[in-house]
Parts: C-alpha cells; sequence; structure tokens
C-alpha cells in the first residue's frame, strides 16, 4: 500500500553526515556518546583555567565558567541549565559565566558535551540529568582536593558559594585555589544529585545572564560577525522550491559599485558578493535570471487544500495513531452524530533576524560563524559541503536573534559554505534578505481534520474519530524517524501515551492521518504538530459539548477520569479564571487543554467581541505542570511569548502558495502581534515531580483554541479555517 | 560621501545617497548593535533616533540624515551611565532573543522624552515594533518603571 502520493525527493545524506547527523537529531546518549567528568589529564580552557571536567572550568580568582552546548534563542536555556550545574557545584552564583564548547571540539573529544541540538523543548529536559551530574561531580573533586591539601577526610569538609570549610578546624579555601589539584583527581564513579527540594540556586527565578549586553547593543549575533577582508553575500534561490537556475546574466551587473563576484550556489540559487551587503543585496536586484520553475510553479494553495482534502475521505489509505474500540461502527449506530472539517496553513518563522552563515574556507580549514539551534547539525552540514575531513571544520556559534525551530534546519549554512568555497581564504558573510527568509522558510505544515464525535441516547460521548489529512514534517526532514512509513509526530497531543499524550479517554476512538506532502518545505515551527491538533481538538470538544448541551469545562472533565495531570492543569486554569462565576458584562472565555514536549498544559481565555469581528483578549490564564520548574520568571515569559508566537499566526499568518511559491514576502503580508494587542497573561504553575518535561512549546497550543472557543461564547460562530484575517476578524 | 553626526562624532562615509542610513550605520559605521529586520519600515528592529525622533533608519537614506544627530543604542549610554530604559529593561529582565530590542529601546526612550509618564494607551499608539519573542509584557512594566525611576 503506497499511502505516500509525494511529489517530494528523499534528502540525499552522505554517510559521514548521516552519522553525525541522525545521532544529532536523535537521542543521542545511545550513539557512542562520552560524557567525561574529569580524569588524570588536565585540559585547559583557553585562558589556560584548569578543567574540573567537561562542565566546569575554575579561574583563580573564582570565576566559574559553565559550557553550555545547548544553544541560547532567547528561551533562557543558557540561563536554566546553568543554575542547574550551579546548584549541584554549590558555587557563587555571582561569579558564574558561560561559554558555549564548539560542536569540533566535541566530536573531537567522543562528544563529551552530548547532544547540541536545541529543538523540541528539549534544552533542559534531556540535559538535565548529565549536567547536573557534572555539576556534582566537579563539587565532589574541589572538596577531595581541598581535604587532600589539609590532609583531613573530604567528610568533614563542607561547601557553600564556592568557599570549602574544614568544619573541625575552620580551615577555609576557594574553588579557585583548589581546582588545579581538583583536576588532576580520577572523578568519583558515583554522585548523588540533590532532591529539587533542596534547590537554592535551581527553582528560583533568578536574572538571566544575557541581558546586559542585549540592551547596549553589543550582543553580536550571527548577522554582526566582522571578520578582516570579510565580504558580503546577498542570495537569491529558485522562488519555485524544486526549481532550477537556468541562467543569469552576470554582466549586467558586474559594473556596479561594490560587486565582486556572482556565483551560482548548487543547482537552485545565485548569489552576489560585494564589499557590502547593501551593495550585493542592490546588485542582486538588478541581476537578470532566468529559472526552470518545474512542475512545482503548477501548485497552489487551492490545489494543495483539493489533494488535502481527499485524504478526509475515510476510503482513502491512513496511517492510525491511536485507536480503541470500534469507532467508526460506533458512529455508525449512534443516536447523534457531530461532524466539522478544520484546516490549519503554512506558516513562516520569521526570525526577527533573518537567516545568515559567515564562513571561512581554505582548502585546509573551513571555520562557520553562525547562530544554530544545532551546533552538531551545522558541523555536519558543513563537513559534507565542504568535503572537508571533521578535524578540518568547525562551527562558532553566536547568539540567536530568534529560532523557533528555523535554525535546527542547515540549509543558509550549506549555502554559505558553497560560496566561501568558490571564494577560498576570503571570509564570506551570508545574509538573507527578508523576503528571502520569508519566501525559503520550512513551514509549520499544513493540515487539514475531519472530526467526527457520536452520542448515545443520554449524550454521552461513546466515539471519537479524528482524521487528519495533510503533511508530515519527519517525511522530509527525518525520513529516518518514520515508522513503517507513518509519522508518529504527526499524533502530538493526540497520541496515546507518551510525551504528548491525549487528555481524553473516549469508550470508541480512532485518531489517523492521511499523509500528503506537497513540495513545500516543512519545518518544526514552535509547537509544531501541536498547533492544529490542539485547535481542531479542543475547538471540537467545545462544539461536542454544546451537542451534548453541556458547559465545555464539565464535558472534558468526565471525560478526564484517567489523565489526572492532564485535569490538574485544566482545574488550575478554571479556577484562575473564575469559570464558576459569571464573567463581566461583555466578557466571554474560553478554555482549552492539551500534553505536549512531556509537559501538561491548559489556557482559558477571556476575550471581548466589538461588531462581531473585533477581538479583545483581555486576559488569558495558563497552567503547566512541566515535572519541575528550573527557572519560574523564564517560564512566564515563556508562556506569554508562546501565545504572542500562536495568536500572531492565528490572527495575522498564513503562508500562501500561487503558482509554486510563497506569497507573503515581508512583515507587511505576514504581521506579527504588536503591544496594544498583548492581553495579560497570567501563569500557574503546578510542577508535580517525577518528570521532566519542556517549556518553550507546550503552551503556545492552548493560545489559540482558548480563544477560539471565547470567539464562539461571545458570537456563536465556530470558526475553523484560519488565519482569522482570511475571516475579517482582527483584533480590536 | 556623506557626512554623518552619530553618537556626537562625525563620520564621512563613502556610499551612494540613497543607502539606508541603516546599512550605513552598519557596514560603513561599523555599529551592529542597530539591527535588519524587515527593510520596509514595518518591524522597528533598526530604531534610531534622529534629531530626537524615533525613526526606523532602514527608511531614511544618508542625504536624509547627513547633518541631523543621530544617536543609535551605542550612544544612548552617557558618560558611561546607562539611560533609565536600559537600565529598567535590565531590572525587568525584559529582552528574550534580544534581537528586536535595540530598537525596543530607541523607540521607548523616545516616548519618554516626550511623554515622561505615559498611560497603557499612549504606550500602545507609540510603540509599533515587532517582537517575535513576544516579550510585551515585561516591556510594558519596564516602560512604567522607567517613568517612574
Amino acid at each position: 500500500m503506497n499511502l505516500q502520493i509525494n511529489r517530494h525527493v528523499m534528502p540525499k545524506l552522505n554517510r559521514r553526515a548521516f552519522v553525525i547527523g541522525t545521532a544529532t537529531a536523535g537521542a543521542g546518549l545511545a550513539l557512542g556518546l562520552d560524557l567525561p567528568f574529569g580524569g588524570p589529564g588536565v585540559v585547559r580552557a583557553a585562558d589556560g583555567a584548569p578543567e574540573v571536567n567537561a562542565w566546569v572550568v575554575i579561574r583563580p580568582d573564582d570565576t566559574v565558567v559553565i559550557r553550555i552546548a545547548r544553544s541560547e534563542m532567547g528561551q533562557g536555556t543558557l540561563t536554566g541549565l546553568a543554575q542547574l550545574v550551579a546548584e549541584e557545584l554549590e558555587c557563587d552564583w555571582s561569579k558564574v559565566t558561560t561559554e558555549y564548547p564548539t560542536p569540533g571540539q566535541s566530536v573531537a573529544r567522543k562528544r563529551a558535551w552530548g547532544d547540541f541540538s536545541t529543538g523540541g523543548s528539549r534544552g533542559i529536559r534531556t540535559s538535565q540529568d548529565y549536567v547536573r551530574k557534572g555539576g556534582a561531580t566537579a563539587r565532589v573533586m574541589l572538596i577531595q582536593a581541598a581535604a587532600n591539601e589539609w590532609k583531613v577526610p573530604a567528610a568533614e569538609c563542607k561547601v557553600s558559594n564556592g568557599v570549602i570549610t574544614h568544619t573541625p578546624s575552620g580551615k577555609t579555601t576557594t574553588y579557585g585555589k583548589v581546582a588545579e589539584a581538583a583536576a588532576r583527581l580520577e572523578p568519583p564513579a558515583d554522585v548523588k544529585l540533590k532532591d529539587p527540594k533542596d534547590w537554592t540556586i535551581a527553582g528560583k527565578g533568578l536574572k538571566r545572564l544575557d541581558t546586559v549586553d542585549k540592551t547596549t547593543g553589543k550582543m553580536v549575533y550571527g548577522i554582526d560577525v566582522k571578520l578582516p577582508g570579510m565580504l558580503n553575500a546577498a542570495i537569491k534561490d529558485c522562488p519555485v522550491f524544486g526549481g532550477k537556475v537556468k541562467s543569469f546574466d552576470e554582466a549586467k551587473i558586474s559594473g556596479m559599485k561594490g560587486v565582486k563576484k556572482v556565483v551560482p550556489v548548487g543547482d537552485s540559487a545565485v548569489a552576489v558578493v560585494a564589499d557590502t551587503w547593501w551593495h550585493a543585496k542592490t546588485a542582486l536586484d538588478a541581476l537578470p535570471i532566468v529559472w526552470d520553475e518545474g512542475d512545482n510553479a503548477k501548485v497552489s494553495s487551492e490545489t494543495i487544500a483539493k489533494w488535502l482534502a481527499e485524504g478526509l475521505d475515510n476510503a482513502q489509505p491512513a496511517y492510525i495513531g491511536n485507536q480503541n474500540g470500534d469507532a467508526k461502527a460506533a458512529i455508525a449506530s449512534a443516536a447523534k452524530k457531530v461532524e466539522a472539517v478544520y484546516s490549519y496553513p503554512y506558516q513562516n518563522h520569521a526570525t526577527m533576524e533573518p537567516m545568515n552563515a559567515t564562513v571561512l574556507y581554505t582548502p585546509d580549514k573551513c571555520e562557520v560563524w553562525c547562530g544554530t539551534q544545532n551546533g552538531e547539525a551545522a558541523f555536519a552540514a558543513a563537513l559534507e559541503a565542504s568535503g572537508l575531513p571533521a578535524e578540518k571544520v568547525d562551527v562558532h556559534k553566536l547568539m540567536l536573534g530568534g529560532g523557533f525551530g528555523r535554525r535546527g534546519m542547515t540549509d543558509y549554512v550549506r549555502q554559505a559554505v558553497a560560496i566561501a568555497k568558490q571564494m577560498p581564504g576570503t571570509p564570506i558573510k551570508l545574509l538573507w534578505s527578508r523576503e528571502e527568509d520569508m519566501q525559503h522558510g520550512k513551514y509549520h505544515p499544513v493540515t487539514q481534520c475531519k472530526l467526527t464525535g457520536a452520542f448515545d441516547a443520554d449524550n454521552n460521548l461513546v466515539a471519537l474519530h479524528y482524521r487528519l489529512s495533510g503533511q508530515s514534517i519527519l517525511f522530509s526532514v527525518r525520513p529516518e524517524a518514520l515508522q513503517n512509513g507513518m509519522d508518529p509526530a504527526a499524533f502530538q497531543g493526540v497520541a496515546q501515551a507518551g510525551e504528548a499524550a491525549i487528555g481524553y479517554s473516549v469508550p470508541n476512538l480512532l485518531v489517523e492521518h492521511s499523509m500528503r506532502n506537497p513540495h513545500v518545505p516543512p519545518g518544526f515551527w514552535r509547537g509544531v504538530n501541536v498547533n492544529h491538533n490542539a485547535i481542531y481538538m479542543e475547538c471540537f470538544m467545545d462544539e461536542l459539548a454544546l451537542a451534548a448541551g453541556q458547559d465545555p469545562l464539565e464535558f472534558r472533565r468526565k471525560l478526564m477520569g484517567k489523565h489526572p495531570k492532564h485535569l490538574a492543569v485544566l482545574n488550575a486554569v478554571a479556577e484562575k479564571i473564575g469559570w464558576s462565576t459569571p464573567a463581566p458584562k461583555g466578557v466571554y472565555r474560553g478554555i482549552a487543554q492539551v500534553m505536549g514536549y512531556g509537559s501538561y498544559v491548559a489556557g482559558a481565555a477571556e476575550i471581548s467581541v466589538t461588531d462581531g469581528s473585533k477581538i479583545k483578549v483581555h486576559r488569558i490564564v495558563a497552567s503547566t505542570d512541566p515535572g519541575y520548574v528550573v527557572n519560574p520568571a523564564q517560564v512566564e515569559r515563556q508562556i506569554a511569548g508562546s501565545f504572542v508566537y500562536g495568536l500572531s499566526a492565528l490572527f495575522y499568518g498564513g503562508c500562501t502558495v500561487k503558482d509554486g511559491r510563497i506569497e507573503q514576502t515581508n512583515f507587511d503580508t505576514y504581521n506579527s502581534m504588536r503591544i496594544n494587542e498583548m492581553p495579560k497573561v497570567e501563569s500557574v504553575m503546578v510542577p508535580s515531580g517525577g518528570f521532566w518535561g519542556g517549556v518553550g512549546e507546550p503552551t503556545i497550543g492552548v493560545a489559540a483554541p482558548a480563544v477560539l472557543n471565547a470567539y464562539f461564547a461571545a458570537t456563536g460562530k465556530r470558526i475553523r479555517s484560519f488565519p482569522l484575517r482570511n475571516q475579517n476578524i482582527s483584533f480590536a | 560621501m556623506a557626512n554623518l553626526k552619530i553618537n556626537g562624532k562625525t563620520i564621512t562615509v563613502d556610499v551612494e545617497d540613497d543607502t539606508p542610513l541603516l546599512w550605513a550605520i552598519r557596514e560603513n559605521v561599523g555599529l551592529t548593535g542597530t539591527k535588519y529586520g524587515c527593510g520596509i519600515a514595518q518591524c522597528g528592529a533598526c530604531t534610531v533616533h534622529v534629531d530626537g525622533v524615533a525613526m526606523r533608519s532602514c527608511g531614511v537614506t544618508v542625504s536624509e540624515a547627513a547633518g541631523k544627530d543621530i544617536t543609535t543604542i551605542e550612544g544612548l549610554e552617557v558618560n558611561g551611565v546607562m539611560h533609565k530604559v536600559q537600565l529598567a529593561w535590565i531590572a525587568n529582565d525584559v529582552p528574550q532573543c534580544g534581537y528586536c530590542q535595540s530598537g525596543m529601546i530607541m523607540a521607548v526612550a523616545a516616548l519618554l522624552k516626550e511623554n515622561p509618564k505615559p498611560s497603557d494607551d499612549d504606550i500602545n499608539d507609540a510603540i509599533t515594533n515587532i517582537c517575535r519573542c513576544g516579550t510585551f509584557q515585561q516591556v510594558r512594566e519596564a516602560i512604567h518603571a522607567a517613568a517612574n525611576a
């Protein structure tokens, strides 16, 4: 059975890149990872300070340098991971600074820093155990070094804020003084991690470590890199995905000011290299390019929508992601049934900083400077694009001007290497224009969903059929992660079990996916498949409640008896928003819940509507149970930020396809929320412990359905296709 | 060729008259705190002060800016003392990725100069910068904090 009616080519991966790329993308730890916690040979940081282990360098002045392998893109992971290491290390937080090891260094040391990938809300939850162990191991070694010096048992020593005290004698020393000796010790075989109840640095809303440079303009992002002799490149890739360059007329622009070279990039793009980027861009705009757009130029949003709609037909093949009972039979014989079709459009990440990378290539070395969510993937891309061996390649990570999943991809790194390779010895900074960024995204996938619910004569929900049709991200991005062709991630939020499990029990349930992959390249977009799955399921839950004549909250509660953690966050928002008491006059409420990235989240919105179409979102209450909260101030900011991202997409977003290309080219046609549209966001954190869930993404799922359900409460109109601007609905 | 007076210093830049001020600041003067976001005066990441007025520098040419007093994020600090908006930003831990924050801070500094105690409505009208991380709640708190500093 061929389920994939695809016009998509499998990505080609050479063996070397594949090994690193997939190890990086996946769990990582199982794949030849060697996480050292110190040893006899002293490894030194660039300034000569000793590594107590890979995670901790201590300078003679007691400064503690904590190594962070994951990327900071605004989500606060840099600070959170440092808090976890510092907590176990028992160092002085005011003396903590951080440093990124390079992927090249990590690979040379058998992946000493583990997985670099910073996506899927994994930054903290999948590395907390080994980074805490890194801190704890270093603490034990530092205390042992002091005890050795004093010739006393280590058990008689304690440490606080980086000051070690021999309790019986009262003698003290500091981490900076014993670090050199500690670095020479054998690390302990096993260390006990603290009970989070005893945390004093982690678990607190400490200020971020990277704020000052972000308020003075000193923070260096990829776009800000300056190298001696550097030239700048602007690029145009074929606007139709899959198309190629037929020809370009270099002579037309060769005399333009500052232009140094015009180069092909792969078979689909052309770049102009000039002294400044403005000159490069101006010349590129004047360069005549003839494209071979190919068959994809016939594709439009309409043809895609028609193709996806066909997938909603039960006669078409589909992958089953979650089922119990016999939903189709139960629906066929039900006393009453409700059916609705929803759809969700493409979305661009639109990071504030457009894609860019700077590369210095010589036949002996390829160095890359860029913002990336996955240093090792960027490293693998540079390795492949340069053709050089691993020891001659490295990637220097810089602050990201937004990631949201986009910078986990490496297309821009490959392009920059391809350009630099044509100008050996000259550093080249490739920067995409906003227009290039908008038209060459890795888009939130497009889907449709037909939902059918069936009731018995007593208005009990007896069956639910959730039939998705649309694009798989993994098919395009990580085909090796498909399971017999099925994309398990397509069921995020409606899966049977695991980190994105459904929160409802229905006697007869069928969740399935008819995979249809248009030519528009998809990517992981903050929240990923949770975005549309939460809208479909949570809006439909309200439709079912209405059909049953029940309150949306009470209707859900009845189905959630076996899902206590889902229910707990739902109850938390219901209580905080005051669901049991009437809303203020003219204000209407909506509620939603979902699970994603290992965390349970719920949201409740209060809105008012003017003229049936102008929405003022007054307030959104969010609740999350991520197991543990490492920095509540940052969790609060991630919740509010995720709502801005999700509601911007709901109201203003939506990328449409015409003649095979994306129509939106800048923020004038792909708008984003401003401060005047920002609701008051209140966060209720209910960490229940015993598991580690993510933070950056899960809550994005509940903002849209909570607002849409409130909109229905206010107007009686159910919106099932997005963005809202297409329905002439806007912010008030 | 144009003479730009940036952060109190006059700098001669060898660029075409229609070069956007943003790119002259970033590439010819070398001050990279001012960011490129859209190039069409939508997002505000490139906001600087021109004769004290917040302007989107991608939409101003060097010939229009020549001879005027231009202040960038790097020039907001006076004699090593940060502007009260910067201090409020740090105290309220406003930035996430931080990329839009130079422009946001410049827009707010100009607002407070004109309207030292802005109401929420005044803020809504004056601050139209895009922040994809969604820092607006902290931005609003920090504006009020700076106004009361």
